[in-house]
């Protein structure tokens, strides 16, 4: 089971700290990975996120939380923003912070939705649209740490131009040595898909999962809809629940 | 909403509910360790439930933590400028997982 003490926070009350943007990389139109350079900071496991505090002129904050989407890379993260039309704080960070200017970041936290490399079980990730970030996250810290911890790896996008980490999830290296991904598209496949477009059902989770009886630990993230279908299927397979762990992520998010 | 718009869901800013997981920022700033990773027991139906799992609605006014079985009220939590509000009284208990 998980352990809830997180490393370093057992006697300081975590900070806000400056955070400054570093890098951007363009994932889709509304979607970038945003690396941010944080001096001092303590490291993070695969699926913790931080929380974000913006500040105005006035003095009103806004705050969110996002997940971080690739393992710690000594004082620089990564975390994975999709805009929000009407949201207060993701058009500003995917269209407004330049690189060189900073926010207040809190993390890591959470303590629930994470993979451990020392964790032995066979591992199903199953993502939603953005929903992949903390997902990457985990597949990122497989291969970071070797581990040979089989994963698969099960993909929702609308259409293949939807896809987040497309390049690095199609790349011929990515793939292999213990991990499988499958790809769902909900409203247009690409040419030549043997699976027509549409939303994940229960043969998708039967044909690239993992049998109950391999006992694997299930993640799954995504929109709150696609999230409890996910999850209520594992179940009906033979899941146990306590495997299996969700992450909902607004649908209209921040 | 289509529940299954795949590319429509960043955290937060919603009126639609979030889970429990976005309540580890806010719950350190009371908490030592992790309490989304406890598991707490509802007061109105009983049900154990990882605090992640919760069905959560805030951030403003406060975050409001449900029952994801009965719906009942089983958190609040309110941060004001010089205090954080803890309202558990809809938890008959809470589970928190510690190494020796």
């Amino acid at each position: 089971m998980a352990r809830a003490a997180v490393p370093g926070r057992l006697t300081a009350r975590l900070a806000w700290r400056a955070a400054r943007l570093v890098d951007v990389v363009v994932q889709t139109p509304a979607a970038h990975s945003l690396t941010f350079e944080v001096p001092g900071w303590p490291g993070h496991l695969a699926g913790q996120h931080v929380d974000i505090r913006l500040t105005a002129d006035d003095g009103y904050t806004a705050q969110r939380s996002y997940s971080l989407s690739a393992p710690a890379d000594g004082d620089h993260l990564e975390l994975t923003v999709q805009r929000v039309d009407d949201g207060e704080v993701s058009p500003y960070l995917v269209d407004g912070l330049e690189v060189g200017e900073s926010v207040e970041i809190r993390g890591p936290v959470g303590g629930w939705f994470v993979w451990r490399p020392a964790d032995a079980q066979p591992v199903l990730l199953v993502g939603g649209g953005s929903g992949i970030a903390p997902l990457m996250a985990m597949v990122r810290e497989r291969r970071v740490s070797g581990s040979h911890v089989p994963f698969r790896l099960i993909y929702s996008v609308r259409t293949p131009d939807d896809a987040l980490f497309a390049e690095e999830l199609r790349h011929p290296s990515t793939v292999g040595n213990g991990l499988d991904i499958s790809w769902v598209h909900t409203r247009v496949a690409p040419a030549g898909d043997p699976r027509p477009a549409g939303r994940i059902t229960v043969p998708d989770l039967i044909a690239h999962g993992w049998p109950a009886d391999f006992s694997p630990s299930c993640y799954v993230c995504g929109p709150t809809g696609f999230v409890e279908f996910v999850a209520d299927a594992l179940v009906t397979l033979g899941h146990d629940p306590d495997v299996i762990r969700t992450e909902r992520f607004g649908p209209t998010g921040g | 909403m289509d529940p299954d718009d795949s590319d429509i869901d960043t955290r937060a800013d919603t009126s639609e509910a979030l889970d429990g997981n976005t309540l580890a920022g806010p719950l350190s700033e009371v908490f030592a360790v992790d309490l989304t990773a406890a598991t707490s027991r509802c007061a109105g139906c009983g049900r154990v439930d990882a605090v992640a799992q919760l069905v959560v609605y805030g951030p403003d006014p406060g975050w409001v933590a449900r029952c994801p079985g009965c719906t009942a009220v089983v958190a609040r939590l309110v941060r004001t400028p010089d205090a954080a509000w803890l309202d558990l009284h809809g938890a008959t208990s809470l589970r928190i997982p510690l190494t020796t």
